[in-house]
């Protein structure tokens, strides 16, 4: 038996295949789900890739969070179910007001891809209990507003409750406030990123590791033995 | 104002008509009367000028790119050939791949964050309207000094325009150059490449056949830009109160086009649609007129259901927009239905604007009036043919016999040393990092090999493994010198790049960038280096699939260097097997492939220490890049080398730099015997590599070599972390890499 991980395409959306693909990598069964559909074709998680939904015209995220199937996917979040934003889909969270804080544009203005290396913060979350604490990955990065704000008050609470998932080590390439990469919501079933580990999940392709592939086992797991 | 219609064209005869302002010469003029038996309309002529433009016509350079047919090698692998708006060839496994090359010069001066955007977005939808999907992008660049104050205007804009379109669109960029050079200080080159994957079965043609059949225009709203030059008509002949100034360069929108990929894909999957053009320079003329040319000849189409953002646009211009984002279908009535409805789900705009006719003439109407009534061969196909007069210059002689080997050289190892930290770290031969991490490498998640990679790699079949790799090479500082050789030599790096991946070289695109083509001198560089390709191709098997010609990139009577870009595409069977550049394993032993002369004209050396350009290019053998390839594919399948790096400017020491550097490890060297340190290290011979050997594969490696011919030189080990020729220098990899990679952010960031 395995679990069925959704990646919802929007408009504009550019690494669902990517996602799904990293998904059946793990083991798990890839089920496409597509914007204007509120049904969530029974996943038991979901994933929201990458991409530029509607351009990310207005802001990034902002349209999309409206989308039917944001609807459903924001009520089964609330209830539980697991969601994982990567990249625009990390924007369409905060958007959503699933996670705290924005995303600004990049400090120095111009979009950055690289090999980017993490440090995982929070190793009990729905999505990152493959990892250890304190574990330093390295997947590919490449955004153009990937920079984290909130106001101090929330970065405080972030902190203290351990909600702050994964920061960047070496080089902070955004601008992102208390070098934050990715974070979760309390319960530790919503974590968005804007790092890409769905890139890094095959020796040959992208960075030449694999050390994104711990997203989708630490899901899988869960969810199996649920 | 009056309608511009066919019969009021024919009862005022004598109307003044502002060809002259569209860009054509009185005989041309004279010719479109007379296929006409009447005076064009004013949406005729716009057509006619527009197609028969240097751009759309190749009328200077047709009579010279007809070589690329008539020296065509013999090559089973080609599916679809010139002509097309893309070559197909065939590589295996029942897949085919689409690939080509086009400029987006002179927009991007005017406007460099739209021009090279829309230049992404025009040749992928080339690649598009063959039934393919995009895979990959590149983009081969030019610019002036690196130091002049317009390069930070137009490089920043380029660069984000190439990344903010292509980004956004989710194809990843995996190789191109970077160059930069005073002769193109007002005139950029911007190229951009473009990859597609298909099944044999689904290659789609450019043509309108089956009367009845209906023609769908979809894809963004139509708009004022682009129109260029043919506003002459809207704002000078025919209505005063217009705005006279629309934006000559198109406006992008990758969001839509990313719509129109996934729609057209669906559609493809659907078998939906007999014929399909995409709609770039010249717009909805050049789709009508090329679809029906190339179909049976027939077409109706009512421009007023074009979908406008615009309202207030005359037909001409509708005509004439090269608003972005566009397609245009041929399609069975019984698909139409299906076909809009696929659109609507992607929120794409659709809408039949005609339909294909048992006649033999476009017709186009205006709210129930005929406004063009043309034979589309003589709009498409049968435009003007100029055999313009070419001249060897007076000065070429001058230039060769400037030997840059008569240059002062270093004259011990501390002034070698300081030599090869300075041309490592000269704009031309410093990391391009900052450009190409601007944009995504990654996205599709097939990416094998990228910058700074000989060749960018794509994986295209997840079960088998099969892979295609690409490389773009032209050095305009050699063409310069001898476009003969310069092109072959262009022709000849692109090869040995893919090779050097791992991949077997198939078929080649080239962009042609060349000065004006009224300049007899200009004209001789062109007809050499058309010639040196086609040659060059025949010798090595690999035919001219498709490209672009770039002509009048100058700025007065000064012209750009030549600069024939050429594309090679490769495939490789298992992308496993692929040769990286990195010197990744302490212990492999370096060898170098091939000969090394005292080969100095055009050289990085010659630009970066005596800002020299003069002497002959290194000379070119296409059997020893033939050699030199299979050994490197078969030492790549074999599993005999773990890296591979392709020598060409800069010599052996920016190889061995850049492969050191992306490796993380050092090497000695030592000066093989016979050959001086300098020469060794700096010399740009054609038809070698480097490789680095893992010892328990050695005796194999050089057996083969052996045993094939192949000059193979040890010539040292990765080791340590500094780089030392031994007697002469040893430089820390840390300084190098401060060097290599310092020079563009402090110029550009």
């Amino acid at each position: 038996m395995t679990a069925r991980i959704g990646v919802v395409t929007f408009p504009g959306t550019l690494d669902d295949q990517d996602a799904l693909r990293a998904a059946r990598l793990a083991g798990a069964e890839p089920v496409s789900l597509w914007h204007r559909d509120k049904d969530l074709k029974q996943v038991d998680a979901v994933v929201l890739a990458g991409g530029f939904s509607y351009g990310d015209y207005l802001r990034a995220g902002a349209i999309s969070r409206f989308s039917p199937v944001m609807e459903t996917i924001i009520e089964q979040a609330k209830a539980g179910m697991p969601v994982l934003g990567i990249c625009n889909g990390f924007q369409i969270l905060t958007e959503a007001h699933l996670l705290p804080g924005a995303m600004l544009r990049n400090n120095h203005l111009h979009f950055i891809c690289r090999d980017q290396k993490l440090r995982v913060e929070n190793a009990e979350t729905a999505w990152t209990s493959d990892y250890t604490e304190g574990q330093e990955i390295e997947v590919p990065l490449k955004n153009m507003d990937g920079r984290y704000v909130a106001d101090e008050h929330t970065l405080d609470e972030l902190e203290a409750e351990g909600r702050v998932a994964f920061r960047y080590l070496d080089v902070n390439p955004n601008g992102s406030l208390r070098d934050i990469a990715g974070i979760t919501n309390a319960a530790g079933n919503v974590v968005g990123l804007m790092p890409h580990p769905e890139h890094a999940v095959e020796p040959l392709i992208g960075t030449g590791r694999t050390d994104g592939l711990g997203f989708f086992t630490s899901i899988l797991k869960k969810l199996v033995n649920a | 104002m009056t309608l511009d219609t066919v019969t009021h064209a024919t009862e005022t005869p004598d109307v003044e008509q502002p060809w002259r302002e569209l860009g054509l010469k009185q005989d041309e003029y004279a010719r479109i009367r007379e296929i006409l038996g009447r005076r064009p309309t004013g949406a005729e002529l716009a057509m006619y000028s527009v197609m028969w433009s240097e751009h759309c016509s190749y009328k200077s350079s047709k009579v010279h790119l007809k070589q690329f047919g008539e020296k065509a090698p013999e090559n089973d692998a080609m599916l679809v050939g010139i002509g097309e708006n893309a070559g197909v060839v065939d590589v295996g496994q029942g897949y085919a791949v689409t690939f080509k090359v086009e400029s987006h010069n002179h927009p991007s001066y005017i406007e460099p964050y739209q021009g090279a955007a829309t230049g992404v977005g025009g040749i992928v939808r080339d690649i598009l309207a063959m039934g393919a999907r995009p895979v990959a992008v590149v983009d081969p660049l030019r610019f002036g000094a690196a130091d002049h104050p317009d390069t930070k205007r137009v490089l920043p804009g380029v660069v984000a325009g190439i990344g903010g379109y292509g980004n956004c669109l989710g194809l990843p960029n995996i190789g191109g150059e970077v160059v930069f050079d005073s002769c193109y200080q007002g005139n950029p080159l911007v190229n951009a490449g473009c990859i597609g994957v298909m099944k044999h079965e689904d290659i789609h043609l450019a043509k309108a056949s089956g009367p009845g059949n209906k023609v769908i225009l979809y894809g963004a709203r139509t708009g004022g830009d682009g129109i260029g030059g043919v506003s002459v008509l809207a704002s000078e002949t025919f209505d005063d109160t217009k705005p006279t100034k629309r934006p000559a360069v198109q406006v992008g929108d990758p969001f839509q086009e990313k719509l129109l990929i996934e729609c057209t894909l669906e559609i493809f999957k659907e078998k939906l649609v007999a014929g399909i053009q995409d709609l770039g320079g010249a717009g909805l003329s050049c789709a009508t007129s090329e679809l029906a040319s190339a179909g049976s000849g027939g077409m109706r189409v009512d421009l007023d259901k074009v979908h406008l953002r615009d309202a207030t646009l005359s037909p001409e211009e509708i005509l004439m927009s090269e608003s972005q984002e566009r397609m245009c279908a041929i399609v069975e009535p019984q698909h139409v239905d299906r076909f809009l409805e696929i659109c609507e789900k992607w929120d794409v705009i659709a809408v039949v604007i005609g339909e294909v006719t048992d006649g033999e003439r476009l017709e186009i109407f205006w709210h129930g009036e005929q406004i063009v009534d043309v034979p589309p061969r003589t709009v498409a196909h049968e435009g003007p043919v100029y055999h313009r007069p070419y001249a060897r210059p007076e000065w070429q002689d001058a230039l060769q016999a400037d030997d840059a080997g008569k240059l002062p050289r270093p004259r011990n190892g501390e002034e070698l040393k300081d030599q090869v930290l300075k041309v490592v770290s000269s704009p031309n031969q410093a990391s391009k990092a900052w450009i190409t991490d601007q944009y995504d490498r990654f996205v599709q998640g097939n990416t094998v090999l990228a910058q700074p990679e000989d060749a960018g790699m794509i994986r295209i079949d997840e079960e088998s493994n099969l892979g295609v790799a690409m490389a773009t090479d032209g050095n305009g500082r050699y063409a310069k010198l001898d476009p003969y050789t310069g092109a072959q030599l262009a022709l000849a790096e692109a090869y040995r790049n893919v090779a050097a991946s791992g991949a077997k070289p198939l078929a080649i695109s080239d962009c042609l960038n060349f000065g004006s083509p009224e300049d007899p001198a200009v004209m001789w560089q062109f007809a050499e280096a058309t010639r040196g390709l086609a040659d060059g191709c025949l010798a090595l098997g690999t035919p001219v699939t498709g490209g672009n010609v770039s002509l009048y990139n100058q700025t007065g009577d000064v012209a750009i260097h030549p600069t024939p870009v050429v594309a090679v595409l490769g495939v490789i069977d298992d992308v496993n097997r692929r040769t990286p550049i990195a010197f990744a394993e302490e212990g492999q032993l370096l060898y170098l492939l091939g000969d090394t002369k005292e080969e100095f004209g055009g050289s990085a050396w010659s630009e970066a220490i005596h800002q020299h350009l003069g002497g002959l290019p290194p000379a070119v053998d296409l059997d020893r890049e033939k050699l030199l390839g299979e050994i490197l594919i078969s030492a790549s399948r074999d599993g005999m080398i773990d890296a591979a790096h392709d020598l060409s400017d800069g010599g052996l020491v920016q190889a061995v730099v850049e492969s050191c550097l992306r490796g993380g490890n050092g090497a000695r060297l030592v000066v093989p015997e016979g050959l001086d340190a300098f020469t060794f290290l700096f010399s740009e011979s054609a038809g070698r590599a480097v490789v680095a050997v893992p010892r328990s594969e050695e005796l194999r490696f050089t057996d083969m070599c052996g045993a094939r011919g192949l000059p193979a030189t040890r010539i040292g080990v990765v080791d340590g972390d500094t780089i030392e020729v031994q007697g002469e220098f040893s430089l820390s990899l840390e300084e190098l890499r401060t060097a290599h990679e310092a020079t563009i952010p402090a110029l550009l960031a």
